[in-house]
């Protein structure tokens, strides 16, 4: 193995010689392992990302490649025709109607429930009062609810009070989950401002309401974003809710729409189907690529400390 | 946790007061507030999950007693049966053996993330500089899939016709999957949806697990190899016990989502692909009580079910409770 050591200088003691051989041999040997582990590193991206991968590639493939019985990975001929088909209002009609719809249900989501849950954030790092730790576990047990299990209730409430097939009631179920989420994450952030900055600032004559305006604002500020984010994605992936509550196509939101393209014509246009996919996914994943250093998510926060 | 921060003050504070006090030292909110402040800024979540789940909750248990159709949800009450829907329901056999397909499902789901996905961040830690960004652009690619967009490209990969699926195992000789149909038995079913949501939960338990392993002192990996211990006995005795309480919250987290879960499968198998043989509980609750209009009834296995997360939530939560207090 080690025979590339010729002219080894004389004046080094056999003992010494011997070492510095295994110590080669370690570091080779180091060597072959991390060059292993990059291979299998490889494999499981590989493995990963496929289904990713195969989505776009799909999406903008021609047909008959598409339909081919041995694909074809990249395409010769890429074209942005499905994405057309995808979002034409004569194939697929309410594909506009969705992003809308969607984009409604979210804003109102995210905006309301920010507000209110800073508020109780603040409450929940700032002091210590009685009632605390059971509206600690009232949130944490609401994220934990199985949200199948409360469909029926919460159908037969929204029908009585005719907040069925309206936005209105997605709106306020979604809510309901968003709010728990964005009081635990916010809570977070807060608490991470260290004390001496707002005592500093009282200490100077600040008002509470001028110490919580200059001072606490601009500092929670990355942390609002990021839950407000957070909080965008979730509730623009949510099917469930959206599914039950809403019925007329026209006031579905996106993943109700993609979840309905499937069986929407008897032969699948896979292709179609692929691009209103990378359309559905698109926002979701460049807000969470952009972001996914700031949020461990809370929901293991404490276990994981740094 | 914010209290690591504080510099040489409250050093010396700490010297002086004893401990009990100095737990309760009060934030400069808290001293210049009145007691009222924190209910008031509470009060508007409170209300909120008041008026939107709380009232649904009490209307839950109240249904599960009684006659409840689409008569009665257009009359807006139901007729009180008393105990009928759960001798109903608990006299069911399909129920039980949903019950314990769910569980067993559950079990191989949670295994499976929590095995790959640990075995993933030991490999980020040992894998060059490189492939750990690719790595992590992959997980974090996957962790963002919307879950009705991870099914419907799930789908298509695994059609029968000319599925990717297919066309890979045979090139790789696996056998003659040409044309094979992945959805015709009830295992069959049940495994591609298992495969499904273990890719989906694997980016969030790797990415955790790898904060964690940060934790793991690298002198104590690097003496107990010098003392001529394996790899998986480095595991056994130094990185495990480190990631153990990491490693028990995501088990009972996964636990709790996958026995609840329900978007995935009923997406997946598609609603005709559904029968008493192969119910999930979530999908269960969903034909039995929602698409049959059985509200009544439905509402006795959803409260069920409920009760039965409530249970497996309980450690979770309890741990939850008792960091946010330490910090």
């Amino acid at each position: 193995m080690s025979a590339v050591t010729p002219a080894a200088p004389v004046s080094v003691a056999p003992g010494e010689r011997v070492r510095t051989r295994t110590l080669s041999r370690r570091a080779r040997r180091r060597k072959v392992q991390r060059a292993v582990w990059n291979a299998v590193g490889l494999v499981v991206f590989a493995v990963l990302v496929f289904p990713v991968f195969w989505m776009v590639s799909t999406a903008f493939k021609p047909t008959d490649e598409i339909s081919s019985f041995t694909p074809t990975f990249f395409s010769r001929h890429p074209t942005l025709q499905h994405f057309r088909d995808a979002i034409d209002p004569q194939q697929h009609p309410y594909f506009w109607d969705g992003v809308k719809n969607s984009l409604i249900v979210v804003g109102a989501t995210v905006a309301v429930s920010m507000v209110l849950a800073f508020l109780a954030a603040v409450s929940l790092a700032k002091y210590r009062f009685t009632g605390r730790s059971l509206f600690v576990v009232l949130m944490i047990g609401i994220l934990m609810l199985p949200q199948v299990g409360l469909i029926i209730p919460l159908y037969v409430v929204l029908a009585r009070y005719h907040l069925t097939n309206a936005l209105t009631g997605v709106i306020l179920v979604y809510l309901t989950f968003l709010l728990p989420f964005a009081v635990w994450t916010l809570r977070g952030f807060i608490l991470g401002i260290p004390k001496e900055l707002e005592e500093a600032a009282m200490v100077d004559g600040s008002s509470r309401l001028g110490a919580f305006v200059r001072i606490l604002l601009p500092l929670v500020a990355p942390g609002l974003v990021a839950t407000a984010v957070f909080a965008f994605i979730t509730a623009w992936n949510e099917y469930i809710f959206a599914y039950v509550i809403l019925s007329d196509q026209s006031r579905q939101t996106l993943t109700v729409w993609l979840a309905s393209f499937y069986g929407s014509s008897r032969s699948t246009d896979w292709g179609a189907l692929m691009a209103a996919s990378t359309l559905t996914a698109i926002p979701a994943v460049v807000f969470f690529l952009l972001l996914q250093r700031k949020i461990r998510f809370g929901l293991t926060a404490g276990s994981v400390k740094g | 946790m914010s209290s690591s921060q504080v510099p040489d003050r409250a050093a010396v504070a700490a010297e002086i007061t004893p401990p009990w006090s100095r737990r309760r030292r009060r934030s400069p909110w808290q001293r210049a507030g009145n007691s009222s402040v924190p209910y008031l800024l509470v009060l508007p979540v409170l209300a909120a999950i008041g008026a939107v789940l709380a009232y649904p909750l009490y209307k839950l248990v109240v249904i599960s007693f009684q006659k409840y159709g689409l008569f009665e949800l257009i009359r807006r009450h139901g007729t009180w049966v008393g105990l009928d829907n759960y001798r109903s329901v608990l006299g069911d056999g399909v129920f039980w053996r949903t019950l314990e397909r769910t569980v067993v499902f559950t079990i191989a789901n949670v295994g499976l993330t929590m095995l790959l996905g640990t075995l993933i961040a030991l490999l980020l830690v040992r894998v060059s500089s490189l492939v750990r960004v690719l790595l992590t652009v992959g997980l974090v690619l996957v962790w963002s899939m919307p879950v009705v967009v991870a099914v419907q490209v799930w789908y298509w990969m695994t059609n029968y016709q000319n599925g990717v699926l297919n066309y890979f195992l045979t090139e790789v000789h696996l056998g003659d999957y040409f044309q094979h149909d992945w959805y015709a038995t009830n295992f069959s079913k049940l495994a591609m949806v298992t495969a499904l949501i273990v890719w989906g939960a694997i980016p969030f338990v790797t990415i955790t697990v790898y904060a964690g392993l940060a934790q793991v002192p690298s002198e104590l990996v690097e003496a107990a190899e010098i003392d001529g211990a394996g790899p998986l006995r480095v595991f056994r005795d130094v990185t495990f016990p480190v990631l153990k309480p990491i490693l028990l919250i995501l088990t009972s987290l996964s636990i709790i989502w996958d026995f609840g879960v329900f978007a995935q499968p009923w997406l997946l198998v598609t609603a005709s692909g559904w029968n008493a043989s192969n119910y999930l509980m979530g999908v269960y609750v969903y034909i039995e009580g929602y698409a049959h209009s059985d509200f009544g009834r439905g509402a006795a296995i959803s409260l069920l079910m409920l009760l039965i997360v409530a249970l497996l939530s309980v450690f979770y939560v309890r741990q939850m409770v008792k960091t946010e207090e330490a910090g």
